[in-house]
């Protein structure tokens, strides 16, 4: 709490300094607690509401609402700590892994709630993939890393299917023309990036609707961001992405909606190029020119 | 020239006393495996010492004739001869022929036990394949008696400086003439490794107490492993922290430092008063050593679990696996190098036990080398236990051999262990 009340202190100076008309009024919209631009889209393909998250005793989600609509990519950014990650995982329940998390407000993937107690979330994962910050291959062959999801759920009856399933994953992975001759060799053997794209093809091989990537580059080297990226422009033609990010740019690039987080709340939520060249909250202004963060 | 050295002088300065530590922590370090590889080499050169004379034997060569009516054998096809005959008598005759000065009642009776009262089942054995040499004179080598075989083996070449026991001169006389005919060798002690348990000592052999351990094991292993990974998997993988779950762990902790006597007593208790199985069964002694090891197997799967990275967890759980297929697919088979592991270092523990088996029969006298889980049996610990009590001076050769057998046992147990381990920890 002190912490928000310091930001908001640097906040009321920089305004002193810079003349900007906008900005006491998105000041007191964040004291409301209310998110500005366009949170809300019609006919989402996912749509949460009044997302509470708490760990024990401490909230780290605060109030958050947000729609991603369908073949839309959502970036997330904000300061480190922010509740990036934790929101994110809210979306396939993934957090349901850790004991003290808890989970209030209306979450949905289209008409299904997720949250829903007597939810399988097996299916549910089936539906919302995620890719992690850190490439985590099992250590099994490339082949079998991404026909693991297939054979789970039961995809396919024989093996001619298995194997077109993974030669398109491989394909639409980026990594099809580099491995084609060494499948059976071990995932963990590739380099950070191929690895990281494996980890894409073994999310994309069960064919989600949403696919939720954690800082997926940041372990990677430019070369093999800038490849990832491009995947993502492309599999945004057949897929809903939500993407968390650290690079500013990367979320310029990539991204329809950026949404900018801080403390546990959703600041503000626009159009890409609108949060990067003209944001609606001084929050997302200062981080956005890297003034803290 | 200025006081203030510079800080690259004073890290030079430095760094020659940093060296010297270096070396002195590493000589630590080689001291100490050093004061270990010590005790190895000195017990193993007191055991090998001890025990290497046990894996040979004397036998001694006898014309024996095997007439039929001495044997009291009169149809060469009637088994049930075979068996009643009297093959102690023709070796009587063979050694009287030997030593005709002896002819006192007592002198005569030393004068047979020159062989192994178990002569008899070799000749035997040796008719009943070759019922042709009834009424034929043969030279057969047959065991001798372990008192001539202490004296034999510890006699040095020129026959001085042999350990005589309580040998009368007229027998030392007696040995001493056949070693001068030439008629008395060491061969290969195949006794030893074939035969139970036995009063005397020359027929008595380590397999009894070999397969005993074997089963045990066995059982051991075949309960212990599967509960103490299940057991693990619910710990780690379902059961929430809270007192009831930490009640449990600090009793399995506990569990691991009970003295293993208790479980004996438990065992006496449980099985044996409660559940009337017999006495002296592996099966019984597997299913109290499995109390024992398993406090080390579930700890140290735990181990294995917990060290398993939450990445590949993450990324099982991100594409939907259940939770069953998560710890099947991937927890349990990278945690097994560490379970494996923990398991062996249990059933090493388990192979060494004494105390708890005592308590539920397993020290009987048996000779019967075990078919089964419910054959009464020994194992080696208390086989060598046995042995060591025992008064008759070959059975101290006995008990070396049987420890080289046990820590063989050992060595395989481990080699196999580590193989298999290297295999699984194939990590790609
Ligand atoms: N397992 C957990 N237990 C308790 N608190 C947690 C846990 N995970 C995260 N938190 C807390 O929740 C808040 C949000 O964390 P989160 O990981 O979502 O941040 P983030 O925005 O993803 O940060 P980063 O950019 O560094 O990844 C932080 O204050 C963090 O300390
Ligand atoms: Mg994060």
């Amino acid at each position: 709490m002190e912490a928000t009340v310091g930001s908001a202190n640097t906040i009321g100076k920089l305004n002193s300094e810079a003349p900007v008309s906008k900005a006491t009024a998105n000041y007191k919209e964040q004291a409301a607690g209310k998110t500005v631009g366009i949170p809300f889209v019609e006919h989402p393909k996912m749509s949460m509401r009044d997302v509470q998250v708490y760990y024990g005793d401490k909230q780290a989600i605060f109030d958050v609402g947000l729609d991603i609509g369908k073949n839309e990519v959502v970036a997330m950014i904000g300061p480190s700590g922010c509740g990036k990650s934790t929101f994110l995982r809210c979306l396939n329940r993934m957090n349901d892994t850790i004991d003290i998390c808890r989970v209030e407000g209306s979450l949905k993937l289209e008409e299904l709630d997720i949250y829903d107690p007597k939810l399988d979330v097996v299916p549910l994962r089936a539906r919302v993939g995620m890719v992690f910050q850190k490439p985590n291959p099992f250590p099994k062959s490339i082949y079998d890393n991404v026909a693991y999801g297939p054979r789970i759920h039961g995809l396919v009856s024989r093996k001619s299917e298995l194997d077109e399933i993974v030669e398109t994953s491989l394909r639409r992975a980026g990594l099809w023309e580099e491995v084609k001759d060494r499948l059976l060799s071990p995932g963990t053997g590739l380099s950070g990036g191929q690895q990281q794209r494996l980890c894409i093809a073994r999310t994309i091989a069960v064919s989600p609707e949403v696919i939720l990537m954690d800082e997926p580059c940041s372990a990677l080297d430019p070369i093999a961001t800038a490849k990832i990226e491009e995947l993502i422009a492309e599999l945004s033609a057949n897929f809903t992405i939500a993407i968390v990010t650290h690079s500013m740019q990367q979320a310029a690039r990539v991204s329809d909606r950026t949404a900018y987080f801080h403390l546990g709340k959703l600041i503000e939520v626009n159009e890409t190029e609108k949060v990067f060249t003209n944001p609606d909250h001084e929050l997302t202004e200062a981080y956005i020119t890297g003034r803290f963060g | 020239m200025s006081e203030k050295l510079s800080t690259i002088d004073l890290v030079n300065k430095n760094l020659a006393r940093r060296y010297r530590r270096e070396k002195r922590f590493r000589a630590y370090g080689i001291a100490s495996i050093m004061f270990g590889l010590l005790c190895l080499v000195i017990l193993f050169a007191d055991i090998i010492g001890k025990g290497h004379s046990a894996f040979l034997q004397t036998y001694v060569r006898l014309n024996v004739e095997l007439s039929a009516e001495a044997l009291g054998i009169s149809d060469i096809n009637d088994p049930s001869q075979f068996v009643r005959a009297n093959y102690d008598g023709v070796l009587r005759n063979a050694l009287r022929e030997r030593f005709p000065e002896v002819n006192k009642r007592r002198e005569k009776r030393n004068l047979y036990g020159i062989i192994s009262n178990g002569a008899g089942y070799q000749l035997r054995d040796l008719l009943e394949q070759n019922p042709q040499l009834i009424n034929t004179r043969v030279d057969i080598w047959v065991l001798a008696d372990d008192d001539y075989d202490t004296y034999y083996k510890s006699r040095s070449s020129d026959g001085s400086e042999a350990y005589t026991g309580r040998f009368s001169e007229t027998q030392i006389g007696w040995i001493e003439a056949l070693i001068a005919d030439g008629v008395v060798e060491k061969r290969f002690n195949r006794t030893f490794f074939q035969a139970g348990d036995s009063r005397e000592p020359e027929q008595a052999g380590i397999r009894g107490a070999m397969m005993g351990s074997l089963y045990t094991l066995i059982v051991t292993f075949v309960l212990s492993f599967p509960i103490g990974v299940a057991a693990a998997v619910y710990l780690e993988e379902y059961a929430h922290k809270n007192r009831f779950t930490d009640f449990i762990e600090v009793n399995i902790n506990n569990l691991a430092a009970v003295p293993s006597i208790i479980f004996g007593l438990l065992g006496l208790a449980i099985f044996i008063n409660f559940f009337s199985m017999p006495r002296s069964i592996p099966l019984v002694g597997g299913i109290v050593l499995t109390l024992m090891t398993l406090p080390t197997i579930i700890i140290s799967s735990r181990a294995a679990i917990k060290a398993v990275p939450p990445s590949i967890r993450e990324a099982a759980l991100g594409i939907g696996a259940s939770k069953m297929q998560v710890i099947l697919h991937h927890v349990l088979p990278l945690a097994m190098p560490g379970m494996l592991t923990g398991a062996i270092i249990g059933m090493a523990q388990a192979l060494g036990e004494t105390a708890p088996l005592l308590l539920i029969g397993m020290v009987a006298f048996i000779v019967d080398v075990p078919g089964g889980i419910t054959d009464p049996s020994t194992v080696l610990p208390v086989q060598i236990f046995l042995w060591s009590d025992s008064p008759e001076r070959a059975f101290v050769e006995r008990t070396s051999a049987a420890i080289m057998v046990l820590l063989g046992f050992l060595i395989v147990m481990n080699t196999l262990a580590v193989l298999l381990r290297r295999r699984l920890e194939r990590r790609w």
